[in-house]
């Protein structure tokens, strides 16, 4: 089959091919990236010294909450469907995803939904202001009347991710290559699979909770207001029973792209496959009974308190088992350091400084003095920036030139690392000891003893926001003046999209099954 | 493999996928029975049960429990709102009376709702009431006030542990609400 489809806006906007739709979303989370990015901004600069110096405690809180929410849904989770659209087809030796027109409309919702949701800015009275986990009552009874905005954007947004992760299922049980068993696809395949499972189980939880949020609101119901017998901490358990298995979301396809990225590099086999892919069904289990840790201070029972410590300290040992497996592959491997495998093992020592944290924040009774300060805003950035957002990083990297066809500036992408580094260690590192000092989050003003620790935290920020600016020009570059790359660019890289196919990727590939032994 | 066949497949797995996805969303909304009924089974969570009826052919007159009361307000609602006992000392099994005192300074008729709470959560399953106002809604006409009673015993099982326990009360302006439903059903 030629290269044949319509060009123009035509071609995106009627596209059925799992490469246009894998690039729609990637550019798509881009955007949403830097829109996020640029509020992050604020926050820093408004937390550059003491005081209020720049906005308005209300429009502070509107920037948190929007950086949240843009962040999590708008950048790390599409540019994990992203990837999941132009890698699982060619990965399993499939022509394209399995519903071609419905991955169509999963991608074509998110704008929308985004447009409804950053509308809300210029809405009277203002943006969602009740943080990104839009607690009850304060998003209820004291929501701002854009909430409602908010509520829709996060149907639609929730549709969107069912949808995908509906398409990621089908594909994967139905379309594999004859041969290509389930224990012999790539990592990433699998860490997808088990997110799309999570997915399916948890969105429509959250869909429930605004929905409920909605008929609170408007429709006279109490769920969560206790003058009409309802409970407000009722509100964070269904919350948090989407929200604990959603950071999973966030992060497994990383551990894919690391467990894909990594062995290319050793140029060794990836140690402990089958383990690899036992751990990451065990976390995605354990995700289910963990979420009350996000509220050990809401006057929980002792039993539930223990409960809870001890099952998300077991979260630990899968998780370890990855660690242990990524670094066992790396050992005795003939290893060199281009830039998609300086992301990669950064993604691992980093993601283990979050993980670390989070078995401290685990322990309940220690908890109570981290709750709610910035170390858990350390946390919880250091699992997602250099953990889901250095994994998407070094996954552009490495299948950049597979899917343009065009090599990217190594020297530029050294430094682009080495800045993003230094940049996000700067930035992030600094909260854990504000925070252990006893910094709240979400304030836009703060006692002068922080000051010290935000000012480099602000300084971090900043860097951070330029280097991911120059990411931006280094893919432009490489995609506009980029020198051709070979078929086979990284040696030891190894699959189905490396083995069969050449870069670029032919618009249309595997129409006849590739034979997989 | 035929494309007929697979594309049954497809949809036969799209359809199981969507089951999960609704069978999801309505267990959204099953958490919320389900979180009441573990709370009433468990007491955790401080929320105390409906009237009781007293029962108690013991009193346990070594034992001594103490119980702090009070009572607060929410926003939008402009009452007085006082325990008249801040403490008492009590055996578990005896039967005991507090009042509590509610007015309404303001210019409009006025109906309240109190919702009570009881730390540590474990022991909302040893306090029982026989008789309390936050069983029904009160309305006070503007100016008007009140004394409310509320009785209640502790249960002589009480664990050993538990020595001190706080009720609380917190009181809703619920007029706009009540009003809005009894619209509605005209």
């Amino acid at each position: 089959m030629a290269d044949h489809h319509p060009t123009g806006i035509k071609r995106w906007l009627f596209t059925t091919n799992h490469k246009d739709i894998g690039s729609m979303y990637l550019w798509f989370s881009f955007i949403m990236f830097f829109i996020g990015g640029a509020m992050a901004m604020v926050i820093r600069a408004e937390l550059y010294q003491p005081g209020l110096q720049f906005v308005e405690p209300n429009f502070f809180n509107q920037m948190t909450t929007m950086h949240g929410l843009i962040m999590v849904f708008g950048a790390v989770m599409p540019s994990m469907v992203g990837l999941a659209n132009w890698l699982i087809p060619m990965q399993i030796g499939a022509p394209d995803m399995a519903l071609p027109r419905m991955n169509n409309w999963s991608f074509w919702i998110l704008p929308f939904a985004f447009t409804l949701l950053l509308s809300s800015l210029f809405m009277e009275g203002g943006a969602p202001n009740f943080g990104w986990t839009f607690y009850a009552p304060l998003s209820t009874t004291y929501g701002p009347p854009s909430t409602d905005f908010f509520i829709l954007g996060v149907h639609m947004m929730g549709i969107s991710s069912i949808m995908g992760a509906i398409n990621v299922i089908v594909t994967v049980f139905n379309m594999r290559a004859p041969g290509m068993t389930l224990m012999k696809m790539p990592l990433f395949v699998w860490t997808w699979v088990i997110t799309a499972f999570l997915l399916i189980m948890v969105m429509p939880v959250l869909a429930g909770a605004v929905t409920m949020m909605l008929t609170d609101r408007h429709f006279g119901t109490s769920f969560f207001d206790a003058a009409g017998g309802g409970d407000p901490v009722m509100f964070q358990h269904i919350f948090w029973f989407f929200g604990h298995p959603e950071v999973y979301i966030m992060i497994l396809p990383a551990f894919g792209v690391a467990s894909e990225i990594i062995p290319a590099f050793a140029r060794k086999k990836l140690f402990g496959y089958a383990s690899m892919v036992y751990a990451t069904a065990s976390i995605a289990l354990l995700s289910f009974i963990v979420w009350a840790h996000h509220m050990f201070t809401v006057g929980m029972p002792l039993a539930g308190e223990l409960f809870f410590m001890i099952a998300t300290m077991l979260i630990a040992v899968p998780t370890g088992v990855k660690v242990f497996n990524w670094v066992a592959t790396m050992w005795k491997g003939s290893m060199t350091f281009e830039t998609p495998m300086l992301f990669a093992i950064a993604f691992v020592i980093l993601f283990t400084i979050g993980g670390f944290s989070g078995v401290m924040l685990a322990m309940a009774p220690v908890d109570f003095q981290y709750h709610d300060t910035y170390f858990v805003v350390a946390h919880f950035h250091y699992v997602l920036f250099p953990g889901a957002i250095f994994g998407t990083t070094a996954a552009v990297y490495y299948w950049l030139p597979k899917w343009t066809g065009k090599m990217y500036n190594e020297k530029m992408g050294k430094i682009h690392f080495w800045w993003s580094m230094i940049a996000v260690n700067l930035t992030f590192f600094p909260m854990h000891f504000s925070g252990l000092a006893g910094m709240p989050r979400r304030i836009p003003d703060y006692n002068m003893m922080f000051a010290d620790f935000n000012q480099l935290a602000s300084i971090g920020a900043f860097a951070l926001g330029l280097s991911q600016l120059f990411f931006l020009f280094i893919v432009i570059k490489t995609i506009r003046s980029g020198k051709k790359s070979e078929d086979k660019p990284w040696d030891g890289a190894t699959g189905l999209e490396w083995d069969k196919l050449p870069c670029p990727a032919p618009y249309h590939t595997f129409d006849t099954p590739p034979k997989v032994d | 493999m035929s494309e007929q066949v697979t594309n049954d497949n497809n949809k036969k797995l799209v359809l199981r996928l969507l089951g999960v996805v609704g069978g999801m969303f309505l267990f959204g909304f099953a958490l919320v029975p389900l979180y009441d009924v573990f709370c009433e089974v468990t007491g955790i969570n401080g929320k105390t049960r409906g009237k009781a009826i007293y029962q108690q052919s013991m009193v346990n007159t070594e034992r001594e429990v103490s119980i702090t009361f009070i009572a607060n307000i929410s926003n939008g609602m402009p009452w007085e709102f006082k325990p008249l006992t801040r403490t008492m000392k009590v055996h578990p099994g005896e039967l005991n009376e507090v009042r509590f005192y509610a007015k309404n300074p303001s210019r409009k008729d006025i109906i309240g709702q109190s919702v009570p709470s009881v730390s540590p959560g474990e022991a909302a399953l040893y306090l029982n009431k026989t008789e309390c106002f936050c069983f029904d809604q009160q309305t006070l006409l503007a100016g008007q006030e009140v004394e409310m009673p509320m009785k209640f015993y502790i249960d002589s099982e009480i664990p050993e542990n538990i020595n001190h326990l706080t009720l609380s009360y917190q009181l809703f302006n619920v007029t706009d609400a009540v009003e809005a439903a009894a619209g509605a059903a005209k």
